[in-house]
């Protein structure tokens, strides 16, 4: 099993590798969360949800539902 | 005369554009709607040259032309229509120096429509303090444009802006990316197909249905859809669409590597300091309560100085009006029909202009998205979204622009939701009628050393009573409802900003204006009729009340005085009023109420805030004493019972009245609209007046 961003821990990095564009909005993608991008957790709120991320440089938010089924190689 | 030009100003959310759209015209803007929907259209003036003005129209706030709300489709449509009197001469595209990245998304998308392009770089002041420096050069070179370093906060910028605007005939229109290359077959046929059109903009108008459905658009792309090429299915077109994305952040990760240096040590970083303490898991939201509690106290306590002193002025313009002017019937209509319903409607601008003032700082300073985050989570479980706090907050001032508000929440039935309970949020059309009930039935005195007064406290309960009856009806929604809920969810999170104050203070006046505008041509026709109808009536005992009257009570002492009131009343109870009056009394006396104010709950079925002005339409009918709304009700007695008409149980029976029914008209409209359909408002008036009657009856039996 390889890790998702519903894995990073604060402060943790990785960089997105896949994930199944059914389940991803169109408007995340368009946010820069795309394969090769980083990923910076930034915070989460109380049982993890929603998670506040750094992707590519931009600050957004997504619910954990989202966030499991997108694919990152950890950094370190 | 000089020439004018239209400037489209376009961006993502949260790059300033507002600020740098009052920049531009300064107060010289008008705000409207566009035609038939209710997306709202912002436009102004800008001197740009003695003898060259431009037309500036403020779009709303979009991350990509891919559309998926109404709001966003309104951008497309304006730059896709050629023939509209809108179609800008120029687009100003306006990014944040911090998200560049994700703004040039937008850029690239719209330098594809071939409509000349000016790139402003806003925010350009935080450039030092952030550690970031630009190849400006370079940018202009590869994205094909001018690119103008701007800080609308600052005021910086500005006037190379402008000059860039007046030679926008020099800006080349060539595209920067390529995005027929993610199915370079299917574009060419397209091409052979509609050889007179721009590439990008035919598959706009295609993929522009696969998010977003009936719009209407330009005749000559109508039949676009029955081509007679390859017609691709909806999902090999979200396809397509993603790799459209890919494509274009290739070429922007690309060049923003070698025109963009961003130097991270140096980088000290507000956000992330602050973000610690207002996300915290107790902190957090303790911070949250803390400042909803501010603002209540805030509308309650420092609202009543300035709404004592409108009450008492509109009671002597009223008496002004009667002993100045010549008796007659257009004094009469003056002085007890129109200047008291006048007095309905002035006196609670200073609370909404308060509520706005809040709302306005919360999300210009970029607080509410924090909300939106703490909140997620917990709404989720109600059937809603985090987005849908914003709603809820901006329902309590109106539920108008909150129903609007839903537009950004991603998934349909969260939305749904959202738009069928924020009516019950205590909006500030119910505030006139919380406050003058409470300043009747609750008494004073306070707890906490004086900090928190029971008054105070009632109506900081009246607002959690809103609240908490649309959250479970929110739950209960979510099970009953048979729509199929998708959770997603997106949401940037903005920087932290010290709230511009022309900003806020432009929004707190446009908001104010048009939402007193929108009620006050109500308030005045129901005043009007009132009035009407409580000074004319049919019948003897109309007609010769004052003879019948001084004969009924012939045989006791009564001053001049006594007498004129008892005529007045008795004319008023056989007035037209009087019998409408009589009718709905069976009705509403269970609950605690006399005719007069049944006439007032039914006439604010129109919108509620008309309960105070007809009530001081049909006391002022006939009483030439200068006084307050608030002294003619205490005065009046319960003609059945004796003792105070509005004591504390038909008062907390009136309370709860208010707070559950749906009594607005422009809110059903709005409802109507956003969904569609007449079955949603429908069903929201039925179940919200159903629970208003049962729940004040309920009360006033209880505690009477």
């Amino acid at each position: 099993m390889s890790d998702t961003i519903a894995h990073l821990k604060r402060g943790e990095r990785g960089t997105i590798t896949s994930f199944d564009e059914e389940l991803v909005p169109l408007k995340l993608l368009e946010m820069g969360c795309l394969p090769g991008n980083q990923v910076v957790m930034m915070e989460s709120a109380p049982f993890q949800d929603p998670i506040y991320l750094n992707i590519n440089g931009t600050h957004l938010a997504i619910r954990r539902e989202t966030a499991q089924v997108i694919q990152i190689e950890r950094h370190g | 005369m000089g020439k004018s030009i239209n400037v489209a100003l376009i961006g993502n959310p949260n790059t300033g554009k507002t600020s740098l759209f009052n920049r531009l015209t300064g107060l010289n803007q008008k705000v409207g709607n566009y035609p038939g929907i209710t997306v709202e259209k912002k436009e102004g003036i800008c001197k740009l040259s003695p003898r060259l003005k431009a037309h500036i129209l403020d779009l709303p706030g979009t991350y990509s032309l891919n559309t998926s709300s109404l709001d966003e489709s309104v951008v497309v449509e304006t730059l896709l229509n050629r023939n509209s009197k809108d179609f800008p001469d120029v687009a100003v595209v306006i990014s944040d120096v911090e998200n560049l990245k994700r703004n040039l998304l937008l850029f690239t998308q719209i330098k594809d429509l071939e409509i000349p392009s000016i790139l402003v770089i806003n925010m350009a002041d935080r450039m030092q303090r952030k550690a970031i420096t630009l190849d400006i050069d370079l940018l202009e070179e590869e994205l094909n444009t001018r690119v103008v370093l701007v800080s609308a906060r600052k005021n910086q910028g500005i006037d190379q802006l402008k000059k860039a605007i007046i030679e926008y005939k020099s800006l080349n229109t060539k595209p920067c990316v390529n995005a027929s290359s993610i199915d370079p077959e299917y574009f060419d046929n397209l091409k052979k197909a509609y050889p007179k059109q721009s590439i990008y903009k035919l598959w706009l108008v295609i993929t522009q249905d696969v998010n977003f459905g009936k719009i209407d658009r330009n005749r000559d792309l109508e039949n676009l859809k029955q081509a007679s090429f390859e017609v691709k299915s909806e999902n090999d077109l979200k396809k397509l669409q993603h790799q459209e994305t890919v494509v274009r952040y290739q070429f922007i990760n690309g060049l923003l590597k070698k025109a963009l240096n961003v130097d991270q040590s140096q980088a000290k970083d507000l956000r992330s300091r602050l973000d610690r303490i207002l996300l915290h898991k107790v902190w957090g939201y303790l911070i949250f309560f803390a400042i909803l509690l501010l603002i209540f106290q805030a509308i309650y306590d420092w609202s009543s100085y300035p709404m004592d002193w409108i009450d008492s002025a509109f009671a002597k313009a009223s008496s002004w009006a009667q002993t100045t002017l010549p008796a007659g019937p257009f004094t009469d209509l003056l002085a007890e029909g129109i200047i008291p319903g006048l007095g309905g409607i002035v006196i609670f601008i200073p609370q909404i202009a308060i509520l706005f003032l809040f709302i306005a700082i919360l999300e210009e300073s970029g607080y509410m998205s924090r909300v939106v985050f703490l909140m997620d989570h917990i709404m989720k479980k109600f059937g809603l979204s985090g987005k849908s706090v914003v709603p809820l907050v901006s329902g309590t001032a109106c539920a108008i622009p909150a129903v609007m508000a839903t537009r950004n929440i991603e998934d349909w039935k969260e939305r749904l939701v959202t738009i069928l309970v924020v009516p019950f949020t205590t909006c500030s059309a119910r505030l006139p009628v919380y406050l003058i009930i409470i300043g009747l039935v609750i008494p004073e005195g306070s707890v906490l050393g004086g900090f928190l007064s029971y008054q105070a406290l009632t109506l900081m309960g009246l607002y959690l009573l809103g609240f908490g009856t649309a959250i479970f009806s929110a739950w209960v929604l979510n099970r009953v409802l048979p729509i199929k809920r998708k959770a997603f969810f997106v949401m940037e999170m903005p920087a932290y900003k010290v709230p511009m104050g022309k900003n806020v203070l432009i929004t707190v006046v446009e908001k104010t204006k048009s939402f007193v505008l929108g009620a006050g041509k109500i308030i005045m026709a129901i005043s009007i009729v009132l009035w009407l109808l409580a000074s004319h009536g049919i019948g003897e005992k109309f007609t010769n009340a004052d003879e019948l009257v001084r004969a009924e009570y012939a045989g006791q002492s009564l001053s001049e005085d006594e007498l004129n009131d008892k005529i007045a009343s008795q004319k008023l109870e056989y007035s037209f009023i009087g019998y409408i009056g009589k009718g709905i009394e069976p009705a509403v006396r269970p609950l605690g109420y006399d005719w007069k104010i049944g006439i007032a709950i039914v006439s604010s079925f129109a919108a509620r805030e008309v309960f105070v002005g007809t009530l001081a339409t049909i006391y002022s009918v006939g009483s030439d004493e200068e006084e307050t709304i608030k002294n003619r009700m205490r005065a009046e007695v319960n003609p059945i019972l004796g003792g105070p008409l509005f004591n504390f149980a038909s008062g907390i029976s009136l309370l709860l009245f208010y707070a559950f029914a749906m009594q607005c008209m422009s809110t059903l409209a709005i409802v109507k609209r956003e969904t569609n359909s007449w079955k949603w408002p429908a069903i929201q008036f039925t179940a919200m007046t159903v629970i208003a009657y049962f729940a004040a009856l309920a009360a006033y039996q209880l505690l009477s």
